[in-house]
């Protein structure tokens, strides 16, 4: 069977778009391609192609055969010129009459015949350029066609004979051009083999899962020579591998001087600014580094080596600089020889502004740091404690380390306040950092990579020493220290949560914050933009009173802290504020999708949550508890049972408007009525059940609670059985219904069952 | 004036007249030496490609985008070629002459072509290695970065050029210009002169860079030439200069600006190219400003915002005007 290759030979694609371009490839021509059989589809990139590969590609379309039916015969002119229309006929003559039950119509015989493939190429190549969705695409020259970068050359081969594509002026041959440097003559495209394999002597390695593992070989085997050790980075690896057809690892050195300077800060130069792997000897960061260039020098790389290294020293000098200035020991720019204080730097964030409508940075910290003091009736933290940090936590965006790695906002704070409490500083010896680089490093995703890139080395913080003047006081230190840092966390989802008391009441806080006075001005998000990343708040905020299992009822302390930012709230008749509910619902809405992920049925959600709960822990064991009934036999019995009688009421009612009234009066039931012994277990049943799960949700023991309900469930199904809820007697039948109701209610003591499905 | 003997004015036949290209590229064996060879080089080698030599645009401006002949010419219909040196001034960059390698200062190596020419990357490679730059010695990368200058309402996409790691030109397809779409594109390329000759060269502070051939009578580094400029530079820039001064004259360069691009209610006809004068005048009095300190961050949106104003105002002017 003819097989397919097309290339899309452009100038220089970035890295970050090279993965994503290859799959809305395959889509796009697996559209255009529909109802041709195809037997494989592969798609590759690298830095200056895109290429796709369909073998078994079938000639042609298959022909097409379609009758169509058409109005009766005799039928008014206009319908039969409609009909004529629609089918592609010019008379009526060209139609069958056909016979059938309801008299004679007309049939149209369509015929479409089969494409063949080539054509249907040429038309639909240039609609797949003009549709492709390139995060960001140009123009060039005086073309009016959009690509990544410029495109050189559209070479498309089908069943070995090339298919000239016509769109604008770009070439469309069927040739193609090794490596940029090595071999930048053309050669002949005329099946995948040879294309591959040309390519590999032209020094292209097509194949990106092939030139990751070059890398990864090479690397390895440069660090073992020296009893070295690389510290793996997924995401860095992917990246290196799209900006090189032909990848030359290369071992670079840095002057060893550079290492007394926070890891966190080489890192970010090496991975962040010159796509550099770090590597360690033993547990210590080593003064080297693990470039990938794109060629094979004529002198083995070593003024590739050399010359990175170069840049390296720069970058390191100029971050040296910096983080001398803030670590007061400036000795070079005039301007900056006064020492910085808080105050200096207090100053500074009052002139930031935080947003035009809600103020400075250091408003927002005032804020942060009552809604905090707050907090810690819950969280259980030192509130003076917690004032301080959130007092510190936002000092580090007015340091010149900061100004220059804005990736290390908080790290760079905590570095600082360790340095200027004395206390043992992480970096200080040859740290342990790299020992733990590994495992923090794997799980990273991309769309993380700087603050993850940054913080992949962190340690977690050291224990208290005895140098650090006193165990209590030293312990305080490490908190405020950690809370400097990780009350910024969760960055994404692979973010870790923090850990430390003071550290999650001034990342509850922090988030909180934001989130209300947002709101408070109307900036929430929308569809498609969020450009506060208050999305990204509120995943935050649920992740952190989960997993520290922080009991707090949000909206008291939402209406609490609305009140320090809005002169005017609106209330809702029970007093709530109106857009502080709006805001509730948001993180509901958040959570919801969470668990959804985490694969909890949502409407299991919408139940527990419409009871009105706010404290997000309760909520989610509630629907933990409940998802395990309803997995068991008497859940889902028990679900079909209140499903009818909750059906049979609101029937019910719809009939007599007076009905919920009486059955609210709790006249009925009334144990005289009872006639057959289905009703009396039933009602036995229930006064024992509804107290036992309503005790039993106060405990917040919410297993105990469904299984108080689950006793309930033979009664249930037994009455159901042998009585008849709508008797002609109207008490028994208000009694019966009384029943009903009490299931319901019963029910609604751990959930509202209504809003479940099934 | 030289002494030319009879005869002279009889022109040599139009056969000979390639030679000169050739020697000029036969001198340039080896190695550059100096910082001013290897601006020579780029100027033969763009001139060789078509492209009018400029000389230096003669306001202070922050990069050489904002040369008229980048930043307005991209504008419009016309065909167009240039290439020039522009000395380039960022005040906050100023260290008092003891960075390495940052300066208040410096010099950019700016080439326009609209439209751009298909082989645009080869010809720029071709200038690398006119320059000394061997891509099979040295690790030559087209590094994802996508270019914008908000102040001129302008955004392109392209690459920063990396030579073994170091970022040696910006490589830009323009695509706005002033809030404008151009049509046809540019290609611009940024070389960074002074790191680029640094690395060339091999030095690692710039000042030691030798400026001319450093066996002639009198050899001069680059720190002969800058080094006591940069040291008051820095002085003015964050200590001496007077901002209530800058601020009077910026007010007043924007009034001008406005007034002569008839936006302050007159009839008369705009006058783009010394509205745009003005509008850089208006640009580096705000990047003094901000050097001294004394610009808040909320102000400082508010100022890049007025500059914006009259770059997009002289924009439309031009275009209007092609």
């Amino acid at each position: 069977m003819p097989q397919l290759i097309i290339e899309f030979f452009s100038e220089e694609i970035p890295a970050r778009m090279q993965k994503r371009a290859e799959e809305d490839l395959a889509k796009l021509l697996k559209e255009k391609l529909a109802g041709l059989a195809t037997q494989s589809v592969r798609t590759f990139s690298t830095p200056r192609r895109l290429t796709i590969v369909v073998d078994g590609l079938p000639a042609r379309t298959p022909d097409v055969r379609e009758e169509r039916k058409g109005p009766r015969v005799g039928a008014p002119d206009q319908a039969l010129q409609g009909f004529l229309r629609g089918a592609g006929l010019t008379s009526i003559d060209q139609a069958k009459v056909q016979n059938d039950p309801k008299g004679d119509f007309y049939v149209a015989l369509i015929e479409k015949p089969g494409r063949s493939t080539p054509d249907l190429l040429k038309a639909a190549i240039p609609e797949i350029v003009r549709a492709f969705p390139w995060p960001k695409s140009m123009r060039s020259g005086e073309g009016d066609v959009t690509w990544v970068r410029p495109l050189q050359n559209i070479a498309c081969v089908f069943d070995g004979a090339e298919i000239g594509i016509d769109i604008e002026n770009i070439p469309s041959k069927a040739e193609t051009r090794g490596h940029r440097f090595h071999a930048p003559d053309a050669f002949a495209i005329t099946d995948f083999e040879s294309y591959a394999a040309q390519l590999r002597k032209a020094h292209v390695i097509l194949d990106r899962e092939e030139r990751k593992a070059i890398i990864l070989r090479d690397t390895r085997k440069l660090c073992e020579a020296k009893g070295l050790t690389l510290v793996e980075d997924p995401g860095l690896l992917e990246e290196v591998a799209g900006l090189a057809e032909w990848p030359v690892a290369l071992l670079g050195e840095m002057d060893k001087a550079f290492l007394a300077l926070p890891s966190e800060v080489i890192r970010l130069a090496m991975r962040t600014h010159q796509k550099y792997f770090a590597v360690r000897k033993g547990d210590a960061l080593a003064p080297h580094f693990i470039v990938v260039a794109n060629i094979d020098a004529h002198d083995g790389g070593a003024a590739i080596a050399a010359g990175n290294a170069r840049v390296l020293s720069a970058r390191l000098n100029d971050a040296r600089f910096f983080w001398d200035v803030d670590r007061f020991y400036d000795a070079i720019d005039k301007k900056k020889r006064r020492r910085l204080r808080d105050e200096a730097r207090e100053k500074k964030l009052r002139s930031i502004v935080f947003h035009q409508k809600l103020g400075s940075v250091w408003d927002k910290v005032e804020r942060v740091a009552a809604l905090a003091k707050e907090l810690c009736a819950v969280t259980g933290a030192d509130p003076a404690l917690v004032e301080k940090a959130a007092h510190l936590c936002k000092m580090d965006l007015v340091t010149e380390t900061v100004g220059e790695f804005p990736e290390l906002q908080g790290q760079i704070g905590r570095l600082l306040y360790l340095e200027e409490n004395n206390a043992p500083s992480p970096f200080a010896g040859e740290g342990r950092e790299g020992a733990r680089a590994d495992a923090s490093t794997a799980p990273e995703k991309r769309e993380h990579k700087s603050s993850n890139a940054a913080q992949a080395d962190r340690p977690p913080p050291p224990t208290p020493s005895p140098q650090g003047g006193g165990g209590a006081s030293s312990a305080a230190v490490e908190s405020i220290a950690a809370a400097i840092e990780d009350h910024y966390r969760p960055l994404g989802p692979n973010d870790r949560v923090p850990s430390d008391k003071v550290a999650i009441t001034l990342a509850l806080a922090d988030k909180l914050d934001t989130l209300v006075a947002f709101w408070v001005i109307g900036e929430k998000p929308t569809g498609s933009s969020d450009a506060y990343g208050l999305r990204r708040a509120a995943l935050g905020e649920i992740r952190v009173l989960l997993e520290s299992r922080t009991r707090l009822a949000l909206l008291p302390a939402l209406m609490l802290h609305e009140k320090r930012r809005a002169n005017v709230i609106a209330h809702d008749p029970q007093g709530r504020s109106t857009r502080m509910l709006d805001l509730l619902a948001f993180l509901a809405d958040r959570l919801t999708v969470q668990l959804r992920d985490q694969g909890k049925r949502h409407d299991l959600v919408d139940a527990v949550f419409s009871l009105g709960d706010d404290d997000l822990v309760r909520i989610v064991a509630r629907v933990e508890a409940l998802d395990a009934f309803l997995k068991t036999q008497d859940g889902s019995n028990l679900l079909a049972g209140y499903k009818r009688s909750a059906n049979i009421l609101r029937a019910e009612e719809r009939k007599d408007d007076k009905l919920s009234t009486v059955l609210q009066t709790g006249e009925y039931p009334q144990q005289a009525l009872f006639q057959e012994n289905a009703e009396k277990t039933l009602h036995a049943a229930l006064s024992k059940a509804a107290p036992a799960a309503r005790a039993a949700v106060e405990k917040e023991d919410f297993t105990a609670a469904m299984s108080a309900l689950s006793s309930l469930r033979a009664p249930v199904d037994a009455f159901f059985e042998a009585v008849l809820v709508n008797a002609d007697d109207p008490k028994l039948r208000l009694n019966r219904l009384a029943l009903l109701t009490n299931i319901r209610d019963a029910l609604h003591e751990v959930a509202d069952f209504s809003r479940i499905e099934g | 004036m030289a002494f030319e003997p009879n005869g002279a004015t009889k022109r040599a036949p139009n056969t000979n007249m390639k030679k000169p290209k050739k020697t000029a590229a036969a001198k340039e064996v080896g190695l550059p030496r100096s910082f001013q060879e290897i601006i020579l080089r780029l100027q033969n080698y763009w001139s060789e490609q078509g492209c009018a030599i400029l000389q230096p645009y003669d306001m202070e401006v922050g990069a050489g985008t904002l040369h008229p002949a980048t930043t307005l010419r991209a504008l419009g219909p016309k065909h167009w070629r240039a290439a020039y040196v522009q000395p380039s001034r960022r005040p906050k960059d100023g260290r008092y002459g003891e960075n390495p390698n940052r300066l208040q200062h410096y010099y950019q190596y700016q080439v326009i072509l609209k439209p751009n020419p298909p082989d645009l990357q080869d010809l720029y490679l071709k200038s690398l290695s006119r320059i000394g730059i061997d891509p099979l010695l040295h690790d030559i990368r087209f590094v994802e970065d996508d270019w914008e200058n908000p102040t001129v309402g302008a955004w392109g996409l392209g690459w920063e050029v990396w030579c073994d790691g170091m970022e040696v030109s910006q490589y830009t397809y323009f695509q706005q210009v002033g809030g404008l779409d151009v049509r046809p594109v540019s290609g611009e390329l940024t070389y960074g002169l002074e790191r680029l000759a640094m690395y060339v060269l091999g030095f690692d502070r710039v000042y030691d860079m030798p400026f001319n051939d450093p066996e002639s009578a009198t050899p001069l580094t680059y720190g002969d030439v800058f080094l006591e400029n940069e040291r008051q530079g820095s002085t003015f820039n964050f200590e001496r200069s007077d901002p209530e001064m800058l601020l009077r004259w910026f007010t007043d360069a924007e009034t001008q600006c406005k007034r002569l691009l008839a936006l302050d209610g007159s009839n008369e006809k705009p006058l783009p190219l010394p509205a745009f004068d003005y509008c850089l005048k208006a640009s580096h009095l705000f990047n003094l400003l901000d050097a001294r300190g004394v610009v808040s961050p909320t102000e400082r949106q508010s100022f890049i915002g007025r500059v914006r104003d009259l770059a997009k105002g002289c924009a439309k002017a031009w275009t209007d005007s092609q």
